[in-house]
């Protein structure tokens, strides 16, 4: 496997830090491959700007942070202004559906995934904090022929308080059966 | 003499000015650890900078002459990695209250066992006359030289607000109170704290016009009572009076920070630990 | 000293640069920390308060950064392997008291995870600003050992080196992390520890008279052997000049002896203190010479170069203090130019500048507002001298 770049943004208390780490822990139980995962936050514990990137590769890892993505998530209007146009030509960009996107830049346009995560979270799962694991959930399906969706969970098992394992399940089945067709516009909606 | 052996007689005499009162108490304390039953070579003496950190290079223990101010903090340190030697500490009233106030409370906080002795002579003495934290208001010092607005410190009631454990006062007027005061304060289990006042006559006394070493001493005597005596007084006679004696003894060996460390080690053990 | 010591086919674990420090110290004997809350180096403390009392060592969250150095000092002369942790401000309050561990030859380690400074920074981004304040930041002539980790593994690699180093050298060491190495998670293998060669301190032997013991004696090697307190020696530490006794003696030749051993001790002995690893080819034509973080953009930059035919190569400092003089007099005899990354307005191009004495051309590559220098800025660089 070559260089893969993961970077996931939103707002803190929105759990992508605890997202990268759990991509990470997954990857370390992939022989052979290495990990670089990092994270850059504000003084807050709760809001403000929260940045987790992780990269996968089976050669030695020398830059240890993201220099473009090959997958980008955004949770919030302000991570996807700030890194929305920072991306792979063959990039994937998910962004929740709540996102204004028009400003996307053209060559990004078909890169774009929009889902209804964040209401998902709060509809289906009563809590918009699992929005994270949903988020895992659709990258688990993306990236499942490079880290196996098994590590994942196992991942996700290991990381979360014991009695909330079922609903992060739940939340993480939820966002692995979405639909990634270029409509998800609609479909993301439900 | 058996109390040769803890002095250092090759190092002697020592810096102090004729009439300092810093001897008295180095003699007080080298009796009091003579009357007691510790282990030589299991102490070790600590102390920070200015006339009483010299005390150090006289005492015959592993001894360790520190930064300004932060004796007490080395202490915990040396107490901590071997909580079984004995640490005493020795600091001034510029050294332990003012650069080094932060470590005597938190120290005392911590309730962790050191010993320590702190030589009041309410001014800087080796730099010449500066006003410390324990200086009277209105005393003259070479930084107020139009007298002192500074507050002093009530330090027996600072060290029993920080949680001090056994806290006492003496004076060099009478060296067989402070010397029965550090037996006392040596032998007990947990933070103990003796204020010793001691006279400056050339750095203090000759700003302030207090008369040479025995005047001074006479003053002490004054201005001081004893504890249970002074318990008796009046409201307006406390305040002018300093009480000498053991202020406040607590026997609480099991509140003593390494004994209670010795439980977060018994609890990290524990099957299901972090 | 061994060198490698990291072998694929051990437990994989998934761990944080403070973290590994933490683990490589417990692997390196270290039983005693002190220290005081800064962010990034904070995780640094968490993992001793939760790890030292399960060897039954211990742990001290002190008042402030200064009394957390001189706790650490007092451990140490107490037999202890002792270290402490803290970033850029805390580091600066630690000058003091690290200066006389120094003097009174207190072996001990200081980690500083260095964040965007002056002052209070950057608290969560990362620096090379502490470079000369590791050097130069006390009163005072002295020497200094630091080592500067790259990555995870190094963290662990070289806090086991810089205990080491201050066993053997009675000297305090500094462990230069920074704000991304210290919280980057990679993984790495952790050994056995039965493989990892651990150096404890000189101690006088059995039928040393303690009547006789000098605790700052002119031994052959230069490093006096060091009794613990309490174990019957009753000597004297102090941070004035002294001679072999430990008493001081306020004379000048005496301070020019002590001055005198204390570099020597070091430098007659720099193949032992000086670690770093390089990649040049004989027809490379650019080094890029870093440490740290920034040698991660650099060995990026050059590998991908590479790629691409150019003919440049990189050298990595692991030890920074004391500067590395003659391998990099030697590479500049070398290559044609050298490139200096650094989040820093500059520090160490400086000691570059004079060790390459006009042999090569220095460029230097600055970031010191909390970004890391980007592999295609150095790329940039080494396609335009190129």
């Amino acid at each position: 496997m070559n260089r893969y770049e993961i970077r996931l943004s939103g707002a803190g208390g929105q759990g992508m830090i605890l997202a990268g780490k759990i991509l990470a822990e997954a990857g370390v139980m992939v022989d052979n491959l290495n990990i670089s995962q990092s994270q850059s936050y504000g003084p807050e514990s709760r809001g403000g700007a929260s940045r987790s990137e992780i990269v996968f590769d089976e050669d030695q890892i020398d830059f240890p942070k993201v220099i473009k993505p090959d997958l980008l998530v955004c949770l919030t209007q302000e991570s996807f202004d700030q890194y929305g146009s920072d991306l792979k030509s063959y990039g994937v960009i998910i962004v929740d559906s709540r996102i204004d996107i028009s400003a996307v830049r053209q060559e990004f346009k078909d890169n774009v995934y929009q889902l209804n995560i964040l209401d998902l979270a709060a509809r289906k799962i009563g809590e918009e904090i699992s929005a994270n694991m949903i988020v895992l959930g659709v990258i688990s399906r993306i990236i499942q022929n490079k880290i196996p969706v098994e590590f994942i969970k196992k991942a996700i098992i290991e990381k979360v308080p014991p009695e909330t394992i079922d609903i992060n399940m739940e939340a993480f089945d939820l966002g692995f059966d979405l639909k990634l067709d270029k409509r998800s516009y609609i479909y993301g909606r439900i | 003499m058996e109390t040769e052996k803890y002095l250092r007689m090759d190092k002697l005499p020592h810096i102090w000015c004729p009439g300092c009162g810093h001897g008295t108490i180095l003699n007080s304390f080298i009796r009091a650890f003579t009357e007691s039953d510790l282990d030589q070579d299991k102490t070790v003496v600590i102390s920070g900078i200015g006339c009483s950190g010299r005390a150090t290079g006289y005492l015959n223990f592993d001894t360790l002459h520190t930064t300004h101010g932060r004796a007490i903090a080395f202490a915990t340190g040396v107490k901590m990695a071997n909580p079984n030697l004995n640490v005493i500490v020795m600091t001034g009233d510029g050294d332990g209250t003012a650069i080094g106030g932060n470590h005597l409370i938190h120290a005392a906080r911590r309730n962790i066992d050191l010993t320590v002795i702190l030589f009041n002579n309410q001014i800087y003495g080796m730099t010449g006359g500066q006003f410390s934290p324990m200086t009277p208001p209105s005393d003259m010092a070479t930084t107020a030289p139009y007298g002192n607005i500074d507050q002093n410190f009530d330090l027996a009631q600072l060290v029993e607000g920080a949680g001090g454990t056994f806290i006492a006062r003496g004076a060099t007027f009478d060296p067989r109170q402070l010397k029965r005061l550090y037996l006392a304060a040596l032998k007990h289990k947990g933070f103990s704290f003796v204020e010793s006042f001691s006279q400056c006559p050339v750095s203090y006394g000759r700003q302030n016009g207090s008369g040479d070493a025995v005047e001074m001493l006479k003053s002490q005597k004054k201005n001081t009572v004893d504890f249970k005596k002074w318990q008796q007084l009046s409201t307006e006679k406390k305040q002018l009076l300093y009480p000498l004696g053991i202020l406040k003894e607590v026997d609480s060996p099991e509140s003593e920070y390494t004994v209670r460390y010795k439980k977060i080690i018994a609890k990290a053990n524990q099957e299901g630990a972090l | 000293m061994k060198t490698k010591i990291f072998k694929p086919e051990k437990r994989a674990v998934l761990l944080q640069g403070d973290q590994a420090v933490v683990e490589g110290a417990l692997a390196a004997g270290v039983e005693f920390f002190a220290g005081y809350p800064i962010t990034p180096a904070s995780e640094i403390a968490e993992g001793f308060a939760r790890e030292l009392p399960k060897i039954g060592g211990k742990f001290l969250q002190m008042e402030d950064e200064i009394a957390g150095m001189a706790a650490v000092v007092g451990a140490s002369l107490a037999g202890k392997k002792s270290i402490t942790a803290t970033s850029g401000p805390g580091f600066a309050l630690k000058q003091e008291n690290l200066g006389f561990a120094t003097m009174v030859e207190a072996p001990l380690v200081v980690v500083n995870v260095q964040r965007v400074g002056p002052s209070t920074g950057l608290p969560t981004s990362p620096s090379q600003g502490d470079l000369m304040q590791t050097r130069w930041g006390r009163n005072g002539d002295q020497e200094i050992i630091a080592l500067a980790p790259a990555s995870v593994a190094e963290s662990y690699e070289l806090t086991i080196k810089a205990v080491n180093l201050s066993e053997k050298f009675r000297q305090p060491v500094v462990l230069l992390l920074d704000e991304v190495i210290g919280h980057l998670r990679e993984k790495i293998y952790l050994n056995d520890s039965e493989e990892i060669e651990i150096i404890n301190r000189k101690r006088p032997t059995a039928d040393q008279d303690p009547k006789s013991y000098l605790p700052y004696q002119q031994t052959d090697d230069l490093i006096p052997p060091m009794a613990d307190y309490g174990s019957g020696f009753k000597y004297h530490t102090s941070g004035l000049f002294h001679d072999q006794s430990g008493f001081p003696d306020g004379k000048k030749e005496t301070a020019k002896l002590m001055q005198d051993r204390l570099h020597n001790k070091l430098h007659n002995n720099l193949e032992q203190i000086i670690f770093y690893q390089k990649d040049i080819r004989n027809d490379d034509r650019v080094a890029v010479l870093s440490y740290g973080s920034t040698a991660r953009t650099a060995i990026s930059a050059v590998n991908t170069g590479r790629k691409d035919n150019l003919k440049a190569g990189w050298f990595k400092l692991q030890t920074v203090w004391p500067f590395a003089e003659r391998e990099v007099a030697k590479l500049a005899a070398q290559v044609e130019t050298i490139i200096v990354p650094e989040l820093n307005q500059g520090q160490l191009i400086r000691e570059v500048e004079r060790a390459v004495a006009g042999q090569a051309r220095v460029l230097g590559i600055n970031s010191y507002a909390g970004e890391l220098i980007k592999p295609e800025a150095i790329r940039d660089l080494m396609e335009e001298v190129l």
